[in-house]
């Protein structure tokens, strides 16, 4: 090959690139902690809800699931701030392209967090929840007490998986210029010509970080099998 | 204590309880038989309203458990149920298996609940587990700190769903004492079981149900001694239960 | 500010000239289910391969499979898609580097995009007939041994015919991921569906219309895949079994 590599073009950018390091960092903590949240709730609407409230959550789930996710960004930076604009009658609204990131983010991934919920509760013993309640719990309790700690413990792998799959799914914010990790190689390679040792760079880091979490739940798995008598 | 009167049960076509009516009197023993699907562990679990009946009225200490609603997980506080599965919470320590309700249903304070809790472990003598984690203890254990998990909300009625049959043999026998024990001292009982020898030697009635029918429902020594006047099918389950 | 609403804007022509609005959608959604179909074919064919590669007992056969499958799933999707669009040429001899520059801009986008989900996506695949594999009785591979068949034999004729069936739901999630991951296709260039929306809403100000029209032409095909699929799976159920393996 032709090309000449000039590795140093990453030490030059390191402040940059620590930067949008903190920008996919703070998108991923901040999606995982409302999007877990919000998913839990959806989960529970799905499982305990009434009829009505069963259905909207499903269509819900059943809505972000089957759009790109590209789509839903664009969703959020591009429509929403019209809408606050029409209700508001505030002609200057705007929102920044992070808070319409974490919006569209949250709201997809809870989506697939309920799915990891839903199916940790379900597998909760029945005679667990029914327990709880011959002991004169209301269902709020035995959820809060007795099903969802344990739920919890059987899912933390799939939350994992899902949250390592978020990291990279913040990668997309590109599509919006938004500077995450992504963006701030991308935009230095740009401006340096040095696209290729920027790519590159950022791929074994991302290749790092997932690792590091998928590894882990498999060590986690291997325990949680030998664990179990 | 207990009244069930005409409670009718049904999924669609097929009718788990038909039409059971018997009650219970404060400080009887009444042992429940029958052969696998006569719904013996269903009508025991429309008692708390674990099953909801779509047909009837079950009283408790006269109050009505169909119409109560909200009202239901105060009811429940005070019949204790013991399971098949002992359904021990595997996440919290036996300790904390005895206290949770008591403070968070009855409202009792941590050090109330841990003197109960722990008072009744050494009833049924595990005392010593009180650290351990259920998966640390052998089924008859954990059994047995079902029952005092359930003694602990001092009950006014006890309901044990099949207790032992999910037991090795030789773990059936300290589950059964502990609750010969609690008879003796008087505790309103009603027990799903295949138990016979626990039925002759506790109970005070012994309800025998078939296809969702109470097929029997006579004083002890009438079921098992005058069995000739018994029905045909309550014979014919008799006689293979009780081989010699 | 009011929004002014107009559903006709599909009908008018676009300022840019190529055409009527609508027809840009069109082209888009032409390009979307291009890419997802070629790029499945390949991800499964490639995917089955190295799936049963991951289940066989020769390490030098299964460790290359496990290194590429975790090299794939682990890193985003749009980072391999910057890395064969914008890495890999300079990284070619010069003149295959050369050659891949001067392709129509439209055929090179359409390639890299194909390459690249078709790789990560076999990769997803791979992962799910290893599991349907490793979800059967090992008693199946030990009788089709047994009996005195051949390795290649007992996957053909035993495990393989079993494993598929019990895939077929996560398979059909797979394929949508596909079809919406064709979506990043935009970023290089490439208008689908989702970049000639977004191309839409800026040419038109109709930004509402366009990617409403978006989402419910995702909507439909997505559902559509899910009855499709439902019905392979119907028809493709061993009677008396019921396991489906995750």
């Amino acid at each position: 090959m032709a090309y000449e590599f000039d590795w140093s073009s990453i030490a030059r950018a390191w402040p940059y690139l620590l930067d949008g390091m903190g920008t996919t960092s703070f998108l991923v903590a901040v999606a995982m902690v409302l999007g877990v949240a919000f998913g839990t709730v959806l989960a529970i609407l799905r499982l305990f809800g009434p009829r009505p409230v069963v259905a909207l959550a499903a269509g819900y789930v059943n809505f972000f699931r089957s759009i790109p996710l590209i789509l839903t960004i664009f969703w959020f930076f591009f429509l929403v701030p019209l809408v606050i604009r029409a209700v508001t009658g505030n002609p200057y609204f705007a929102v920044g392209p992070v808070y319409a990131a974490i919006a569209a983010f949250v709201l997809a991934e809870s989506a697939y967090y309920c799915e990891i919920i839903r199916a940790g509760i379900g597998s909760v013993r029945a005679g667990q929840l029914q327990a709880a309640r011959a002991l004169g719990m209301t269902t709020a309790q035995a959820l809060l007490y007795v099903v969802l700690p344990q739920a919890f413990r059987n899912m933390t792998p799939a939350l994992i998986n899902q949250t390592v799959a978020l990291l990279k799914d913040t990668s997309l914010v590109y599509v919006i210029s938004l500077n995450d990790f992504l963006g701030a190689a991308a935009k230095i390679g740009q401006r340096d010509g040095r696209q290729v040792e920027m790519f590159l760079f950022a791929a074994a880091v991302y290749l790092a970080l997932c690792s590091l979490g998928t590894m882990g739940v498999h060590l986690l798995q291997r325990r949680g099998a030998a664990s179990r008598r | 204590m207990i009244t069930i009167t005409n409670v009718s049960k049904w999924f669609g076509d097929f009718r788990v309880l038909i039409d059971c009516t018997t009650r219970i009197d404060k400080g009887e023993v009444v042992v429940v038989c029958g052969p696998s699907g006569s719904g013996k562990s269903t009508l025991i679990k429309t008692v708390n309203a674990l099953e909801p009946f779509q047909q009837g009225e079950i009283t408790v200490d006269g109050v009505s458990v169909g119409g109560l609603g909200r009202g239901l997980p105060k009811l429940r506080a005070r019949v204790g149920m013991v399971f098949q599965h002992f359904e021990l919470f595997p996440h919290l320590t036996v300790t904390e298996n005895l206290t949770l309700a008591q403070i968070r249903v009855l409202g009792r304070s941590k050090a109330e609940a841990l003197a109960k809790g722990l008072r009744y472990l050494e009833r049924v003598g595990l005392a010593p587990q009180r650290d351990k984690y259920p998966a640390q203890l052998s089924g008859g254990q954990q059994q047995r700190v079902a029952i005092a998990r359930a003694l602990a909300m001092d009950p006014i009625v006890m309901l044990f769903d099949e207790p032992t049959s999910a037991l090795d043999p030789e773990m059936v026998g300290e589950v059964l004492d502990v609750m010969v024990g609690l008879a003796g001292e008087g505790m309103t009982m009603m027990c799903v079981t295949h138990e016979m020898g626990f039925a002759r030697k506790v109970s005070h009635r012994v309800i025998f149900m078939d296809e969702g029918r109470i097929v029997e429902d006579c004083a002890k020594d009438a079921f098992f001694d005058d069995s000739a006047e018994r029905s045909p099918r309550a014979r014919e389950f008799l006689s293979k239960i009780l081989r010699p | 500010m009011t929004y002014a609403w107009d559903w006709l804007i599909f009908f008018k022509p676009s300022v840019t000239g190529e055409g009527l609005y609508g027809w840009m959608l069109v082209k888009g959604l032409g390009w979307t289910v291009l890419i997802s179909l070629v790029s499945w074919l390949f991800a499964l064919a490639l995917g089955t391969v190295l799936g049963i590669l991951r289940t066989v007992p020769d390490r030098w056969l299964a460790w290359p499979a496990l290194l590429y499958v975790h090299c794939f799933r682990n890193t985003p999707l749009l980072v391999q898609l910057f890395l064969w669009f914008f890495v890999v040429p300079e990284l070619l001899p010069l003149a295959w580097g050369n050659a891949i520059k001067q392709m129509a801009p439209t055929t090179g986008q359409f390639l890299t995009v194909v390459l690249c989900l078709s790789l990560y996506t076999a990769a997803k695949v791979a992962e799910l007939m290893r599991a349907g594999i490793e979800a059967l009785p090992p008693g199946q591979r030990a009788a089709g041994a047994a009996m005195g068949l051949s390795q290649i034999d007992v996957y053909r004729y035993v495990l393989l015919p079993q494993a598929l069936r019990t895939i077929v739901p996560p398979l059909t999630s797979d394929f949508m991921n596909v079809f919406k991951n064709s979506a990043v296709a935009l970023t290089i260039g490439l208008m689908e569906l989702t970049g000639q929306s977004r191309q839409l809403s800026e040419f038109s100000a109709q930004s509402f219309e366009a990617f409403t029209a978006a989402t419910l032409i995702y909507m439909v095909v997505t559902y559509g895949v899910v009855l499709v699929m439902r019905h392979v799976e119907k028809r493709a159920r061993i009677p008396g079994m019921l396991g489906v393996a995750r």
